[in-house]
């Protein structure tokens, strides 16, 4: 049993350096050569700054934006480091709300955002994602009824007609991959960089 | 649910059995030493380490040998791990100033990664710096998925071989899965996820100024090329917190179809590794038609329950399912399935907090970890599950008709049967004992984010996932706690090694049996009868054993929700 002990060793250091260090070093300067852009994250620029990435959603709290989805993130509280406080689209600490279907904390937070929801737009039953949390907290995408949803508050907030408004929700609306995959989608981040460019 | 839900999850199944055949094909060739056509270029870096590490290649091992070198393996495996996160703030590739782990924490993690369990007690991106996720979860992703499927192609071997001591060498197999099978495919695969928009990159920490013009930091960093052997090695630990619910972790409905079919791939392909080795690879389709059967009743429940919704969006008029903890890109179908897959086999990546399914949802992750990962399973960890119950219920039958029971040519007798019964009754005394232990302890019982049978249901399916070596989680749990921190890690400890040493037991005792031709009163292990009393030796071990402390959670927690009454 004793000669099995260097290759314990080396084996060990041998294929640790190939997978742990050779690997990931190699696909990182190959990735980075052949799809730079998504490499770096599919980071977006405007006017030379990064204001975000096409796969990360981002907080819109103003009217005149399409809203994403709640989100569950959190951050540490600058007050006391062993607590966190609720910090949406925290995309340096990603995570869900992680409550469970007979869960009181999530029924109450679902009812007070129907309420509000539908106090905005009654004519139309509330789409079942914008009062949801994500997985991840971060998710880029509503569905397009949950677009369709938000129209009215949109196009009253910027003066634009609903039509106009409707017809950017339309463009940006991207279905199922090869008509069979995953859920129709709207990215909210594209959708309202083109509403801003929209409104110019 | 719907027909293009239905459709998904058939066009990934066919996709699953297409693999079948040819990636059992070249497994085969690798594990018997013979060339592939990757050998021109591979073959001189595998005698390169072997000379280095002074490894005879030719030189077989018995069952102990081969069992200590694995543990051996590990240790060492271990040690790396923990030194690098305790060091983690001296070392480099670290752009975003981690401190070092602390040890409970280290410790657990280290644990975590060498079970191949990858629980995430830790925050990827806010605790861990590039060094440590490469060179220690990158590198042990895939050596413990190497190991996994090397012990499984030991037990065939055990069965494939007749009168003989020795069941393979372990180095050799270890370096061969690693640069012939893991390796090779991984490259391609991280290009593929990097097109789909997976970030790979050694630069810092992103800072946006976003449209409504808040400060967001963009974690970002060498994601792909770890997702890759994440998802084959069914490893599961994640780059990110939120793992494959992550945009940048699962940026796309194609990234996750492909995601998923990665973390079965290897697996259904062994039962064809199982089926050339022991001559007849029908044996081999008879097993993964066992998975099958499995599989589909659990999707079918987890996606139905899913799809009906909570009762809380049911009383405010709310259609479309349970989209609490989902991601759009996915759906319901999508994540429902993802979260069926996960758990079948010992993966735990998660495209969903399965803590926020519905009650019913989330049973079938914890029955698919609880019967043992053997539906397709963990690579290599799988497969020798599932031929433990086969051993057990062939050793029924037998009893039926009063004779000595046999398999593909072997005498299973009582040493078998008992190394089979040691290695199945392990795991419920860790899952059940420990949940056992948590839930009368207050400090335990304050890191439940859930109240009711829900929060009892996150216990239990913390200790599952850690003894089953899957690495999912409900999430809401405080695991990040002393006692959490060392009662999963010896969990997992157990559910991995007392698995492995009585499967490896079984290798070596059924190696140096004689191989007998079938007689007329040879049970066929081929057909649907077979396949039938496989199945129901796994529900009833597995209903009897787990279904009391089902009762106390997700049973009486769906009860409870239709009766609209909340915690």
């Amino acid at each position: 049993m004793l000669r099995e002990i260097r290759p314990a060793i080396l084996i060990l250091l041998l294929l640790t350096a190939i997978t742990g260090l050779a690997y990931p070093l190699a696909m990182t300067a190959i990735a980075g050569a052949i799809f730079p852009k998504q490499a770096q994250g599919s980071l977006i620029e405007k006017d030379g700054k990064v204001i975000g990435s096409a796969l990360i959603g981002q907080e819109f709290k103003d009217d005149k934006y399409f809203h994403g989805r709640p989100s569950a993130t959190s951050a540490p509280d600058p007050a006391d480091s062993t607590k966190t406080v609720s910090a949406p689209y925290n995309a340096a600490n990603s995570g869900g709300s992680n409550l469970g279907p007979t869960s009181k904390v999530l029924a109450d937070r679902i009812k007070e955002d129907v309420a509000k929801l539908r106090g905005e737009n009654p004519s139309v039953s509330v789409p079942v994602d914008l009062v949801t949390t994500s997985g991840s907290g971060l998710d880029p995408d509503i569905s397009p009824e949950g677009a369709l949803f938000q129209v009215l508050r949109v196009a009253k907030a910027r003066n634009l007609p609903e039509a106009r408004v409707r017809e950017l929700v339309a463009e940006h609306t991207q279905g199922r991959m090869a008509g069979l995959l995953g859920e129709p989608r709207v990215n909210v981040l594209a959708l309202n960089l083109a509403l801003d460019e929209a409104s110019k | 649910m719907t027909v293009i839900g239905w459709f998904q999850i058939i066009l990934y199944c066919a996709i699953v059995v297409a693999l079948v055949k040819p990636l059992g094909w070249y497994m085969t060739r690798v594990f018997n030493g013979e060339a592939t056509f990757l050998s021109p270029v591979l073959r001189p870096v595998e005698r390169g380490l072997y000379w280095i590490s002074g490894v005879d290649e030719k030189r077989e091992q018995h069952w102990l040998t081969y069992t200590v070198s694995m543990l051996l393996f590990h240790v060492g495996g271990f040690l790396i791990i923990y030194g690098l996160m305790r060091l983690q703030a001296l070392l480099p590739f670290n752009p975003a100033g981690q401190s070092a782990v602390a040890q409970d924490l280290s410790f657990n993690t280290a644990i975590s990664f060498i079970t191949n369990t990858n629980w995430q007690n830790y925050g990827g991106e806010s605790t861990l710096s590039y060094l440590v996720q490469m060179l220690g979860l990158t590198h042990q992703n895939f050596l413990s998925a190497a190991t996994g499927i090397a012990l499984a192609v030991a037990l065939i071997r055990g069965f494939s071989r007749s009168s003989m001591r020795t069941i393979g060498n372990f180095w050799v197999d270890v370096t061969r899965c690693t640069l012939y099978v893991l390796l090779p495919i991984c490259i391609v695969y991280t290009l593929f996820l990097v097109w789909q928009g997976m970030p790979q990159t050694l630069g810092d920490y992103v800072e946006a100024t976003t449209l409504e013009g808040a400060k967001q930091t963009i974690a970002v960093g060498p994601v792909a090329s770890q997702v890759a052997i994440k998802m084959l090695g069914t490893n599961g630990g994640g780059f990110f917190n939120a793992n494959a619910a992550h945009p940048f972790e699962n940026p796309t409905a194609l990234s996750n179809f492909v995601q998923m079919i990665s973390i079965f791939a290897l697996g259904a392909a062994l039962t064809n590794v199982f089926g050339r080795m022991v001559g007849n690879e029908r044996q081999g389709w008879a097993i993964l038609a066992v998975m099958g059967v499995l599989f589909l009743a659990g999707v079918a429940v987890t996606y139905w329950a899913e799809a009906n919704g909570t009762s809380t969006l049911a009383s405010l008029g709310l259609t479309g399912g349970n989209m609490e903890g989902k991601e759009v890109r996915f759906g319901i179908v999508a994540s429902s399935l993802f979260a069926v897959i996960t758990t079948a086999a010992s993966c735990g990546a998660v495209n969903a907090m399965h803590d926020s399914f519905t009650a019913l949802g989330g049973m079938i992750p914890l029955i698919n970890m609880q019967l043992g990962e053997i539906i397709v399973g963990g690579v290599g960890a799988g497969l020798y599950g599932m031929l433990l119950f086969v051993v057990l219920a062939i050793f029924v039958a037998g009893l039926m008709v009063g004779r000595t029971p046999e398999y593909v040519g072997k005498k299973i007798e009582a040493r078998e049967v008992k190394m089979a019964m040691l290695a199945i009754l392990v795991l419920p005394l860790m899952y059940l004992g420990w949940t056992a232990v948590a839930v009368v302890l207050p400090s335990a019982v304050a890191s439940m984010a859930n109240a009711g049978p829900h929060g009892f249901t996150e216990v239990l399916y913390a200790f599952t996932s850690a003894t089953g070596n899957n690495g999912s989680a409900f999430g809401g749990l405080t695991g990040n706690t002393f006692f959490y921190n060392l009662t999963l890690a010896s969990s997992m400890f157990v559910g991995r090694f007392f698995m492995i040493v009585p499967a490896m037991a079984l290798a070596g005792s059924l190696a140096s049996k004689k191989s007998i031709p079938p007689s007329a009163g040879t049970l066929p292990t081929t057909g649907g009868l077979f396949v039938g009393l496989v199945v129901g030796v796994i529900l009833i071990i597995g209903g009897l054993t787990f279904f009391p402390a089902l009762a106390l959670g997700p049973i009486v927690e769906h009860l409870a929700m239709n009766a609209s009454t909340l915690f």
